[in-house]
């Protein structure tokens, strides 16, 4: 599989995912810059964390007009798998290519830590590799993370089965606790309804290594290929001590 | 001189925490029983006042509209001063 991973000024997660995508699943990835007004041929496109544009006017909101995101909506809409990683999240849904915003957390706070996330659907190309209901952890490292749609497009996520990943308790309970930023319905994770686009506020790429305490994460990057990653997680790091 | 103001604000419905810590802060001034505070953003574009005139005001209707609010979430009222 070939991955493009692509790069906004103020991107900061892009090399960690393409660490993952090259090192630990053994695919190709490439570095897509967002000038590109071509997207080069790949099976996928990754729009990293970070913070483009320095999180100016609204997060996401100058990146979804980088030339690149014409070409990746275009892609999108023709069935390309896309999935936005936080401050990538920010940017699908300021694109207009997944529903709802994402706004400062409730408590005002930035919010740093692992969470707990209950897996809602695995009809998705990015979480077939998941069993629904199952429970997973991933770090969250965010300021505007509140997940907000009104009550329609809400309802409608609900009924086509859009919502992947929910905030929840260690036994899997959808409570106001276990919710870090306010978001309605403790949303963590969406798609679009032909279910190629997803969006998600906790970060996979820093869950993929038994030294990063969870590898949760390389199951959802996994999910789009068949084949079995060509190193174990944690692997590389146990490889990288022994030279 | 052709000088736009874009006046934005979260919608009523969405929460702000911003503003619910203003609110809260007024407290300090004796003010008490705030109903409600939104703290939004004032955006202002200076454009040389030469062109088609009509383009322009349509080319900031759909600037305000598409990118400096987000409809989802937010508000706005577009001023434009120096147009006919």
């Amino acid at each position: 599989m070939r991955w493009g991973v692509v790069v906004f000024p103020g991107s900061n997660c892009d090399r960690d995912c393409l660490f993952v995508l090259q090192r630990l699943l053994g695919q190709e990835g490439i570095a897509i810059w967002h000038d590109e007004r071509h997207l080069p041929p790949v099976d996928a496109v990754v729009l990293p964390g970070g913070f483009s544009y320095g999180d100016y006017l609204r997060s996401g909101a100058i990146a979804s007009l980088s030339p690149i995101m014409a070409e990746v909506g275009r892609a999108a809409r023709s069935g390309l798998p896309v999935l936005g990683i936080c401050n990538g999240f920010q940017i699908l849904c300021e694109a207009g290519l997944l529903p709802g915003a994402l706004l400062t957390n409730a408590d005002g706070l930035f919010r740093c830590h692992p969470t707990r996330l209950r897996v809602e659907s695995n009809c998705c190309l990015f979480t077939r590799g998941f069993a629904s209901g199952e429970l997973v952890q991933m770090p969250i490292a965010h300021g505007q993370g509140r997940y907000y749609a009104d009550a329609r497009t809400l309802d409608r996520l609900e009924r086509s089965g859009s919502i992947l990943f929910r905030y929840c308790d260690a036994h899997g309970e959808i409570t106001r606790e276990a919710n870090p930023n306010g978001s309605l319905a403790n949303i963590a994770g969406i798609c679009n309804e032909e279910g190629n686009v997803v969006g998600l506020m906790p970060h996979p790429e820093r869950a993929c290594e038994t030294l990063l305490a969870s590898t949760d994460g390389l199951r959802l990057f996994g999910s789009l290929d068949s084949t079995p990653p060509k190193t174990e997680p944690g692997a590389f790091y146990a490889g990288s001590a022994a030279r | 001189m052709i000088r736009a103001r874009v006046l934005i604000l979260p919608k009523r419905t969405v929460f702000d925490p911003q503003g619910e810590a203003v609110r809260h802060a007024l407290g300090h001034f004796g003010l008490a029983s705030v109903e409600r505070v939104r703290v939004g953003k004032e955006i202002e574009i200076e454009i040389p006042g030469e062109g088609d005139q009509a383009k322009i005001r349509s080319q900031l209707e759909t600037i305000a509209r598409d990118f400096l609010a987000n409809p989802v979430v937010e508000e706005f009222e577009l001023h434009i001063e120096g147009l006919p």
